[in-house]
């Protein structure tokens, strides 16, 4: 069996030569994106090319296309550099950190360290075992998903870096904060109790198993690079697909002024509705990008559109749910709080500066 | 041989799990026991933070990224 995984060379050598001749072709084609689909719709009659519907498929063809190469150029480089950064390496430089400094770092590790939901639990307990404070580790928590590789580089890629940089340092801020304040809430009393003595003895041996792994080579990570865009190109694809979907139907017939009308600027509401909105969607980045872009065409503010975006990533209840294994509820309904409260603050900030 | 797949049932453990049943029978190996393990507790006593794992005799062999076939080979034939 053949795989694309296997076909990575295995000389030093062979291993750039092909990353050199990927890079390129990527570039290429990301060049390509909008001539082509332009240049077709140039094809169509006169009549033609500028109806609702043409529009709307110019954009959902342009778009796709789009995030699809920039997912998986920004996945495949994250995730070769990330295998550096090691999760158990993050906890050795969060042990013995005060609170404030601890948070300050903890934000930092989590947006270089980001890791799927469902290793929040072992994280969490690992973290708090080895004596990282409640709210270092849960400011880690925080920033992981909320300051992901995939929202920056869509972000970066649709909006500029300007967009993307406040994005970062929002999330960043968000999390320090949160994670300070949960701390100061003496968050130790809600968390369950096989988490502070977990018996670090395994069921077979009797003595506490000690991690073994062996250094990765560089092919090996450039293979974990490949299989990270597959396993995530093949679980967001359906909330792409609907996102650009969506987007494509508010950019071809959703009326310019019926959004700046009811999510302008000058609705002191708009950040709030985008956050309650935001939580109960179970999306991701590449599901949620496309709907801004169209949303920005719009004339939404750039504030509301951030908040929209940061509580569909950051406050998803299936997290919550997993979550409540480790964390009680007042500690659930906290976190959740104080949180959402950060991202509206934000929301607010950013129209305010930005518009 | 003990083997254990540590991992809540994510989609990247259910990968493991296969890779790890396919090896073996590509190996011919037919004297392990392969159990999954779900238990965020018992994850946690392994020292893995970040799923999934794999061990293998006591040992964490690959925590925190799914194994690539010939890398799962490498691993269960040097356990033999």
């Amino acid at each position: 069996m053949t795989t694309l995984a296997g076909c990575v060379p295995t000389s030093t050598r062979g291993l750039w030569v092909t990353g050199v001749a990927a890079a390129a072709g990527w570039a290429g084609l990301y060049a390509l994106n909008e001539w082509v689909w332009d240049a077709l719709r140039g094809a169509l009659p006169a009549s033609a090319r500028d109806t609702h519907a043409v529009a709307a498929v110019h954009f959902f063809l342009y778009d796709v296309t789009k995030i699809a190469l920039l997912l998986t150029g920004i996945i495949f480089v994250v995730t070769v550099l990330r295998s550096f950064l090691t999760i158990e390496r993050t906890r050795k430089l969060l042990g013995g950190r005060r609170e404030g400094i601890g948070n300050l770092m903890a934000g930092a590790l989590g947006v270089a360290a980001p890791f799927c939901s469902c290793s929040a639990v072992p994280a969490f307990i690992g973290f708090v075992s080895a004596g990282v404070p409640i709210g270092v580790t849960l400011s880690f928590l925080i920033a992981s998903p909320l300051v992901n590789e995939i929202a920056i580089g869509l972000l970066w890629g649709t909006f500029g870096w300007r967009v993307a940089l406040l994005y970062v340092a929002a999330g960043y801020t968000i999390a320090v904060v949160a994670g300070f304040v949960l701390g100061r809430l003496r968050a130790e009393r809600w968390v369950a109790d096989f988490v502070k003595h977990p018996s670090l003895v395994a069921s077979s041996g009797g003595a506490p198993l000690a991690l073994a792994e062996p250094r990765l080579t560089p092919r090996r990570r450039a293979q974990a690079g490949i299989a990270e865009v597959k396993a995530i190109l093949g679980k967001v694809w359906p909330y792409l697909l609907v996102g650009v979907g969506l987007g494509a139907a508010i950019h071809g017939w959703a009326p310019t002024d019926f959004f700046a009308a009811h999510a302008g600027a000058d609705n002191p509401f708009g950040v709030l509705v985008a956050v309650v909105l935001g939580v109960p969607l179970y999306s991701n980045a590449a599901g949620a990008l496309p709907l801004l872009e169209a949303l920005a065409d719009k004339g939404v503010p750039m504030g509301t559109l951030l908040a929209f975006m940061m509580s569909v990533v950051a406050l998803s209840l299936p997290e919550m749910v997993l979550l409540k294994r480790v964390l009680k509820l007042p500690l659930i309904a906290s976190f959740i709080a104080i949180v959402a409260a950060g991202i509206v603050a934000v929301g607010y900030l950013f129209n305010a500066i930005l518009g | 041989m003990q083997i254990q797949i540590l991992g809540p049932g994510c989609a990247n453990c259910v990968t493991l799990e296969r890779r790890v049943q396919e090896s073996l029978a590509r190996l011919g190996i037919s004297d392990a026991a392969v159990r999954k393990v779900t238990d965020y507790g018992e994850i946690a006593a392994y020292g893995v933070m970040k799923t999934p794992g794999l061990v293998i005799d006591g040992a964490v062999a690959v925590s925190g990224r799914v194994p690539e076939a010939d890398e799962v080979d490498e691993l269960l034939a040097a356990a033999r």
